[in-house]
Formats: structure tokens, C-alpha cells, sequence
């Protein structure tokens, strides 16, 4: 599997270069020109991601789920939830690095293999940053209406993060 | 809703802080968190200018029209609303495969050129079109077939087998994109 997914942009670079000569496309220029498309791209998402971690950070930094994941702990540990889990399911839509580095911790404290391990990382492999995609993408084209496109993206990660705790489960025991 | 949802981080988080927590480490954040925002869009940077180039020429030379005429009679169920040349339709392709191989950051330029395309569609450009939704719910659902971060960490914690969790993941992503693509087209419906 990770040599397939090693392989694939090689060859889908080949691929795009050959077909494109094939069809006789100058793809230099071609290529010149795309590329300062990119670049004007960028310039536009720029602003999009500096006010998202801007809002991020002050938001993790404050600690305000800490808090409250240890006002809910007991309520957890009766009904036999994962409490560590939790931080990382909540982090997960709004940022990568964080939800990567609360991975990080539960591999070293539980070992990779655990059930903790192992629904960490079945939730970081099927949901995404879901806040932070919605702002850069509606933010490179200066859409703020965004109407149902938060609440049914959450409403999926929920989904995934719901259905990994009962597959691992199903799974690993 | 970007509004709210910003103003909410920065207002509660700055407020939280002051109440209960380290006010000194707030200052650092709040005047570092500019260059981590810059080292993020640095990081893009290369990525995007170069993927934009090469699609390029995959666009002039109609491979991108071709990949998308693959998929379109699944891609068109999904996304109704789009025209049947969109060039869209290749962008969304490209950007879901890349996706589900685990190359995030490949996919966001395919993603992002996929909305430019949306947009030209769009009749209200301060508003998110229909098709712009679907694509977002089925991209932040996360289509991941090989989830290489997480199996590169697990690695690295000396996992007795990395690649186990590929199957939890790939069914977990099958109830969540399900679950929101019908949640999707559920409040699609309802609009009309």
C-alpha cells in the first residue's frame, strides 16, 4: 500500500508530461503560465490562513477544552469512554498539527497498539480539518455565505469519529 | 458563519486567558501566531505553484476534460448542479484521489483550482453554490484510503503492524462521507 501511494505521483507527473508532449502542447510556457496562476492563488489564500491561525492559536492557547474535558472526566470514565481520546476529537477540525501532536502523545503514554492507539489513529486517517479547509477554500474566493457547509461537515466528522470507536471496537476488541 | 466562528475563537479564547489562564503566554501567541501562519503558507507555497504548473498542462492538453468524463456519471449524480464540460469535474476527481492516497498537501491545489472553477458556475459570488458544498462535506469527510502521516507515526512508535488501522479508517470514512453526503442532499433537496 505504501509503495503504491509512493509510486503514484511519479508516475502521474509522467504521465501528465508525456500526454501533454503527445498532444503537442508547448508545455514549458504551459507549465510557466500554470505556475503563475499558482502563484496569484497563493496570494490570495495568504490573508485566509494567517487570520485562521491567528484565531486558532489564541483558542488552543487558552486551554478552554482542558477545562472542560475535566469537568465531563467522571461523567466518561462511568460510561468506560476513552477520556484522552476526547481533546483529539475536538482539536481535529480546526487544526492538523495540534490533532497530530495530541496523537503523538497518546502513541508514547499508550503505546500504538493500544485501543486509545488505535481509535486515535483511525479518527485522524477518516475525518479532516474541516474549519480550517472551509476557511482557506471559501476564503481564496472571498465567500462568507457559506449557509449549511459547517454544520454538515461537523455532522460528518462526528459520524467518523462516532463509527471509529465502535469499528475498533468490532475489530480489535 | 466564517465571521462568527472567528470572532468566537479570538473573543473567547482571549477572554478565557485573561480569567484563568497564563496571560504572558498569551502575548506570545498572539505575536508569533503570524509567523506560524507564514511558515504555513510557505510550506504551500512551493507545493501549490509547482501542482498548478503541471495541471496546467494536464488542462491544456485535455487530460484533466478526460478524467473527468471518467468519472462523471458517479460525479454528476453527486454534484447535479454543475455543467456537463465543467472543468471542475477533473479538478474534484484529481483532488479526491490525491485525498485518498494520503497526499493532503498534493491535494489542496486540485481542491482550490476545483472551487475557482465552481465559482465561474456560481450566480451569487458572495455565497457558497450547491455544488461548492458537496465538494467540501465529501473532501472534509476525508476520503483517505492510505492514511501515510498516521501510519509514519505509528512507525516510529514501534507499531506491531502500522498498516492495521488502513481498514478501521477506510470504514470509518465510508459511514462518514455517507453520512454527510445525505445529510447534504437532504438540505439541498429542502432549499427548492
Amino acid at each position: 500500500m505504501n509503495t503504491i501511494s509512493k509510486m503514484i505521483i511519479p508516475l502521474f507527473v509522467l504521465f501528465v508530461i508525456f500526454y501533454g508532449f503527445f498532444k503537442k502542447v508547448s508545455i514549458y510556457d504551459t507549465f510557466l503560465e500554470g505556475a503563475k496562476e499558482g502563484l496569484i492563488t497563493v496570494f490570495h489564500i495568504f490573508p485566509a490562513i494567517l487570520a485562521m491561525v491567528f484565531a486558532i492559536q489564541i483558542f488552543l492557547n487558552s486551554h478552554l477544552l482542558e477545562t472542560l474535558f475535566r469537568l465531563v472526566t467522571p461523567l466518561l470514565n462511568k460510561l468506560s469512554l476513552p477520556i484522552e481520546i476526547l481533546p483529539m476529537a475536538f482539536v481535529r477540525p480546526i487544526s492538523g498539527t495540534a490533532s497530530l501532536a495530541i496523537m503523538n502523545d497518546i502513541f508514547a503514554n499508550f503505546g500504538p497498539d493500544s485501543f486509545v492507539g488505535r481509535l486515535a489513529s483511525t479518527i485522524q486517517g477518516c475525518t479532516d480539518t474541516t474549519i480550517y479547509v472551509l476557511a482557506l477554500y471559501f476564503g481564496s474566493l472571498k465567500i462568507n455565505k457559506t449557509r449549511y457547509a459547517l454544520s454538515t461537515g461537523l455532522f460528518a466528522d462526528f459520524v467518523g469519529i462516532v463509527a471509529s470507536f465502535l469499528i475498533v471496537r468490532l475489530i480489535f476488541g | 458563519m466564517i465571521n462568527k466562528l472567528w470572532g468566537f475563537f479570538i473573543i473567547v479564547g482571549i477572554l478565557f486567558t485573561l480569567l484563568f489562564g497564563d496571560i504572558a503566554s498569551l502575548n506570545d501567541t498572539i505575536l508569533n501566531s503570524a509567523t506560524s501562519g507564514v511558515r504555513m503558507v510557505l510550506d504551500l507555497l512551493p507545493i501549490i505553484v509547482l501542482w498548478s504548473g503541471i495541471m496546467k498542462i494536464a488542462e491544456s492538453s485535455g487530460l484533466l476534460q478526460r478524467i473527468g468524463n471518467l468519472v462523471k456519471p458517479v460525479l454528476s449524480k453527486l454534484f447535479p448542479s454543475l455543467k456537463k464540460e465543467s472543468k471542475a469535474l477533473g479538478y474534484i476527481t484529481s483532488n479526491i484521489v490525491a485525498n485518498a492516497m494520503g497526499l493532503g498537501s498534493a491535494a489542496t491545489p486540485f481542491g482550490l483550482k476545483a472551487m475557482e472553477e465552481m465559482q465561474k458556475e456560481n450566480e451569487k459570488k458572495d455565497e457558497a453554490s450547491d455544488a461548492m458544498i458537496t465538494f467540501l462535506v465529501l473532501n472534509t469527510s476525508g476520503v483517505t484510503i492510505v492514511p501515510t502521516t498516521v501510519i509514519a507515526l505509528r512507525m516510529m512508535y514501534h507499531s506491531q503492524n502500522p498498516e492495521e488501522i488502513i481498514i478501521t479508517a477506510i470504514l470509518a470514512t465510508l459511514c462518514s462521507s455517507i453520512a454527510g453526503l445525505t445529510l447534504d442532499y437532504f438540505r439541498r433537496r429542502k432549499k427548492k
